[in-house]
């Protein structure tokens, strides 16, 4: 029925969803995901919102339908370098960096024991480290081992080598660049954290307590660097008074000027984990507007009644940290009584907007609007968090829409 | 299956616990002929060495004892022959281990029970999984794809003719799909071809434009595949998804036709603004709704309708009658935007006028920010957080609106020519039947309640999936939302559509089961009338005749197996999922005899969850109790009382079940499988305690995939309030 096969960029949720209802209309698919693994970033989360359910039973589910496709294929580590031709008929240049592992890779893990180098876990945001050789999360797929080859102690390679009994590693393989020829794109690029270094008055990466969403949401998760629980980063203690920072670089001229949608409903969730980890405990939101759109308002109620949260109307001016304590000092304006006010807490979260993945770069063939969020055009369908600003379930009906959208070039 | 292979893995672990050649024994005591181990069975000569087994011998069903189902299923995938795969790997020897005091482990060598090791327990495990999986293999059958006798009606009823109904028209028909399109009203465009103009629904987001549903009218209007009804409705639906009938009311004629699936895009309707006496409406000729604002401009008439005065000044009150206890609870997530649209059309009718917008919260969500910014440098817009105390007559026909916790500190106090009120949206499913369907369960939507009435799903991943197989809604009905996402939500809903058609056509299941070609069957010979299978389908998968046999309409249903479960007969079958395969399997497994504790237990969890959850923690290599058998299925709700009697009779000392959590934010993708399970198995509890048995043997609970840490915790206290009890006192008869 279809001539060429779709191409999906990004293997996230979006990318996923694209791909897998593109191959169950009996199309031939191809994902390429720049991570080792697909997931994307619900596969960090530990919770989705409203439901306060587990973004890997959706994975699993998918990940499943997609097994028993063969028409359904994967590359990871992958980058698309530039697309051209026209719809129905585009080449798509894609450079796939080595992984150093092969598919004989049984992920029986006996490599990581012996190796001695580590390297910052960029899934935990640098609140952990991995070995050099590691298997991204527990819901990796593929479920096999990445080598870090830079981060490698001495004596590693021969010891990891000599401990695979698989033949697994192969510390030869080279960067490779594949051309791709297929009817349409569908662009799920997603998101990255805009960066906390900028907003330099809110001193993320100088005081010790200052994390981020994405940061609490590792630490929440059972599968992240703290088991779990939501400590702070400078003793480990556990917080009682937390606030929490909207807007941290969205709706901002400075930063971001758009609104990234899903931050006061992640700051709401946030609120409950700290509820439920401990029910004394206290969060202060410093927001603007708390923006919960449709059925979520049920979700901003549940928090209210469920957490202990103080609202205060007025974008955070600045923090700083007690050197004695590391607790923070969080001053802003109240702009319902026009008074500055000052709070401390244990901790501070930035709500950090998103980001389109692909700001800042040039893909031939691609248009970006000013955000850097992807544009339209024809036979190339942005969808999720690379068009626009989205929570998972919109997200997901942009990417099943874009398959309908996209079937019409494979024919 | 005929002949029946068994290949061992010893690679990962699998050769050092287990001994291997005593395995090969346990397989071939099983009568299989064909016991073959060999190292790193997944590799490509471990492949080609099954490969060449099973040509040479003519196997048509394998077992694979190695890893997880969940991993290398492309490498174990034989075509059509039948592949079972033990889990020995990630199921026995990276999952139990023998725990010291401390929480250390021991060495297997330790001794559990008197006269009894560690490795004579996990060997007995593994041996068990062997034997019931050549007993499964037995009584396996290929699944055979279910053909309807009818033809597939490749048509796509789509329900209403607005920005939605006409856009899944659009794409369906784009890729050469025929489309119904039914529209209530006598004209095509719906709520939004009355608007005066639309935000655009593309980068910079800041301009408004013609509203998009005239192009899409033209562009319907012109496509031959698609047949429109104007001033129609949908009065029945029958059948089952690929051969529905629709019976289509026209005027005074009715017609029938033949359609294979539904997009459901009838919108929304104004929230009842007369209950909204507080701000004045219908007290007030000068106090009107958004979409009364809307219409008139639209006219360009923007005079007072108390007197058609010029309007100099309007006050917009966000969320008039929305999240509210009294009214609609939640945000209809387009109404800040229309005001801020509509406060431009003012200011560019007359730039000397005034708008005054008061609200809560303001809602712009994603970068529709940009529209809110070139309001918020409009010098003649006036926003503020406030609350609305007052609305009354004012002087020369003005309204008087008293406003409290504002930004400017005080209460305002403002007199305006209109007052425009931003009322919700609710959805046409709220109180009407519109699917009208023919099902036993009823005609609409069973869910909706949920969901205060609109057509959505419960699930976050999948925004598609609702209780009813081939009926996708898309929009306003679906969700609150503002246009943009409703072209996005109705594509996505049409190629749900289509998707459901490719799928009948190919004889496989919708989501999530997509891979499933095999069906239930009912033996109806020995059916007892009792109707629990079509009482409890989730899916509205059967009527019922008027003797109250079940009529299956099987494209309506998702393989479940929650019939399956409920059967008190045992008459509902699949190919490869049978009342008689899990009893042969819990039959195979080895009792040991009473009074040497050593103790059984077994597990039934959901395939989904608890499942992965078993082999997370084996990939952390954490522990739960060796003399725990697990067998997954596909929903706790495919778990039929027929099996807790089996292994209870078996000798087995207790039976555990996990499923996935039920109640307000359920995660079963089956609706009620776990809470069916419950139910159920209150009952074997009661009839646990009227053979003097502790109820605690059978036990339930729920679990999420992520969660490793209590699985192990209640696997550990089941078992040890079970050997608390001591042994099942039925063992060995």
């Amino acid at each position: 029925m279809f001539k060429k096969p779709l191409l999906v960029v990004g293997g996230g949720i979006s990318g996923i969803t694209a791909a897998i209802e593109a191959a169950e209309m009996e199309a031939d698919v191809i994902i390429v995901e720049s991570s080792p693994t697909l997931g994307g970033r619900v596969a960090q989360l530990r919770y989705y919102f409203p439901k306060l359910c587990p973004p890997t039973c959706g994975l699993e589910i998918n990940y499943k339908r997609m097994k028993a496709r063969g028409n359904l294929s994967v590359y990871t580590m992958a980058d698309v370098v530039s697309v051209s031709g026209t719809p129905g008929d585009f080449k798509v240049k894609v450079k796939i960096r080595p992984r150093y592992i092969n598919e004989n890779c049984t992920a029986c893990g006996e490599c990581a024991k012996v190796c001695e180098g580590e390297r910052v876990n960029e899934v935990d945001f640098g609140l952990s480290k991995t070995k050099a050789i590691y298997l991204p999360h527990p819901m990796a797929f593929p479920y096999r081992y990445v080598l870090d080859k830079d981060a490698l102690a001495p004596g590693d390679l021969d010891r990891i080598m000599s401990a695979c009994k698989y033949g697994a590693i192969n510390p030869e393989m080279k960067e490779e660049e594949i051309e791709l020829n297929v009817g349409a794109i569908i662009w799920a690029t997603g998101w990255k954290l805009y960066d906390a270094t900028k907003i330099d008055y809110y001193g993320f990466g100088r005081f010790a307590n200052v994390v981020s969403n994405m940061q609490v949401e590792r630490m929440a998760s059972p599968f992240g660097p703290t088991n779990g629980q939501i400590l702070r980063p400078s003793d480990g203690a556990k917080p009682k008074r937390v606030a929490f920072v909207q807007c941290a670089g969205s709706r901002d001229e400075n930063h971001l000027p758009y609104c990234s949608y899903i931050c006061c409903l992640a700051t709401l969730k946030h609120t409950l984990y700290l509820a439920e980890q401990e029910p004394e405990s206290e969060s202060l939101v410093f927001y603007i507007d708390i923006r919960t759109p449709g059925r979520y308002e049920k979700f901003f109620k549940r928090a209210q009644s469920e957490a202990n949260i103080k609202f205060i109307k007025g974008k955070v001016a600045k923090i700083e940290e007690d050197e004695a304590t590391k607790d923070l000092l969080v001053t802003a304006e109240d702009t319902i009584s026009g008074k500055r006010i000052t709070e401390r807490v244990n901790m501070v979260v930035l709500a950090l907007g998103m980001q389109p993945s692909v700001a800042g770069q040039t893909i031939p063939g691609l248009i970006l609007d000013a955000h850097g969020f992807v544009m339209e055009k024809e036979g190339i369908i942005p969808v999720g968090c690379a068009k626009k600003p989205l929570d998972v379930m919109t997200s997901n009906e942009t990417a099943t829409g874009a398959v309908i959208q996209a079937l019409a070039y494979l024919r | 299956m005929e002949k029946i292979g068994v290949f061992i893995c010893t690679s990962c672990d699998i050769g050092n616990r287990l001994d291997i050649s005593e395995l090969e024994a346990t397989a071939r005591e099983q009568g299989v002929n064909s016991v073959y181990s060999s190292e790193f069975l997944c590799s490509k000569e471990g492949r080609e060495f099954i490969n060449t087994k099973l040509k040479e011998e003519g196997l048509d069903g394998v077992s694979i004892c190695a890893c997880s189902f969940r991993v290398n299923y492309d490498v174990f995938n034989f075509g059509k022959v039948a592949v079972d795969r033990v889990n020995l790997r990630e199921g026995v020897v990276w999952s139990r281990f023998p725990i010291g005091e401390n929480g250390e482990i021991l060495d297997d060598s330790v001794e559990v029970t008197s006269g009894v090791a560690f490795k004579d327990e996990l060997m007995a495990l593994a041996k068990d999984y062997i034997r019931m999986s050549v007993a499964k293999l037995r009584v396996y059958k290929l699944p055979v794809p279910y053909q309807p006798e009818e033809e597939i009606s490749k048509t796509v009823l789509v329900l209403g003719g607005g920005v939605a109904g006409l856009t899944a028209a659009l794409e369906c028909a784009k890729l050469g799909y025929p489309v119904i399109l039914v529209e209530k009203e006598k004209e095509l465009g719906g709520f939004s071809a009355k608007l005066k103009a639309q935000c655009e629904a593309k980068y910079p987001y800041t301009q408004l434009v013609k509203p998009i549903v005239f192009s899409l009218i033209e562009e319907v209007q012109k496509n031959d595949l698609i047949k429109i009804y104007t001033g129609a409705t949908l009065t029945n639906l029958s059948g089952a998804p690929g051969l529905y009938t629709a019976k289509i009311k026209q005027g005074p004629k009715e017609e029938e036709v033949k359609v294979g699936a539904v997009v459901l895009a009838t919108g929304f309707k104004p929230y009842d603004a007369s209950t909204l006496t507080q701000y004045g409406y219908g007290k007030l000729k000068n106090v009107i709704t958004n979409i009364e604002f809307e219409l008139k401009a639209a006219k360009g008439d923007f005079t007072r309708p108390s007197d058609g005065a010029p309007i100099k000044s309007v006050l917009f009150i966000q969320c008039a009658g929305q999240r509210s206890d009294e009214h609609l609870l939640y945000c209809s997530s387009y109404c800040c935007l229309a005001s801020l649209k509509q406060a431009k059309y003012l200011r560019e009718a007359d730039p000397e006028s005034q708008a005054y917008i008061v609200y809560e919260y303001m809602r712009t969500m994603g970068i529709y920010e940009n529209f809110y910014k070139t309001l918020q440098n409009d010098p003649g817009v006036f926003l503020t957080k406030g609350k609305v105390l007052e609305v009354s007559e004012g002087t020369n026909g003005k309204v008087k609106v008293v406003i409290d916790e504002t930004l400017f500190g005080e209460k305002v106090e403002v007199e305006v020519d209109l007052v425009v009120l931003a009322i919700g949206m609710v959805p046409t499913t709220k109180d009407e039947a519109i699917l009208n369907l023919e099902y036993r369960q009823g005609p609409a939507l069973p869910e909706l309640e949920l969901f205060y009435g609109y057509a959505d799903s419960n699930y976050i991943c999948f925004p598609y999936e609702t209780r009813r197989t081939g009926i996708y809604a898309a929009g306003a009905v679906h969700q609150p939302m503002t246009i943009d996402q409703v072209i996005d939500d109705a594509r996505g809903a049409a190629l749900k559509a289509i998707q459901c058609l490719t799928a009948i056509e190919m004889g496989h299941a919708v989501h999530p089961r997509t891979w499933d070609f095999a069906h239930p069957e009912w033996d109806l010979k020995m059916c007892t009338q009792c109707k629990r299978c079509t009482e409890e389908c989730p899916f509205g998968a059967l009527n019922e005749d008027e003797k109250a046999f079940p009529i299956p309409f099987l494209t309506r249903c998702r393989r479940c197996g929650t019939c399956f479960g409920a059967c008190p007969q045992r008459i509902i079958n699949f190919k490869d999922y049978s009342i008689d395969m899990i009893t042969s399997m819990i039959k195979a497994t080895e009792m040991p005899e009473q009074g040497y504790e050593q103790y059984r237990f077994l597990a039934f969890v959901c395939e989904n969850d608890a499942y992965p959850a078993l082999d997370m923690l084996a990939y952390q290599r954490k522990s739960i109790p060796v003399s725990i058998r697990v067998i997954p299925v596909r929903c706790l709700g495919a778990v039929n009382v027929a099996f807790i009697k089996d292994a209870m009779s078996k000798g087995y000392d207790g039976i555990l079940l996990f499923g996935c959590k039920f109640g307000e934010n359920y995660q079963c993708h089956f609706i009620k499988g776990s809470e069916l399970a419950n139910r159920r198995m209150e009952n074997v509890q009661e009839t646990l305690q009227q053979l003097a048995l502790e109820m605690e043997r059978v036990t339930i609970d729920t679990v999420a995939i992520d969660e490793i840490d209590k699985i192990i915790n209640k696997t550990n206290e089941f078992v040890n309030l079970i050997k608390s009890y001591g042994e099942n006192p039925f063992k060995g008869w």
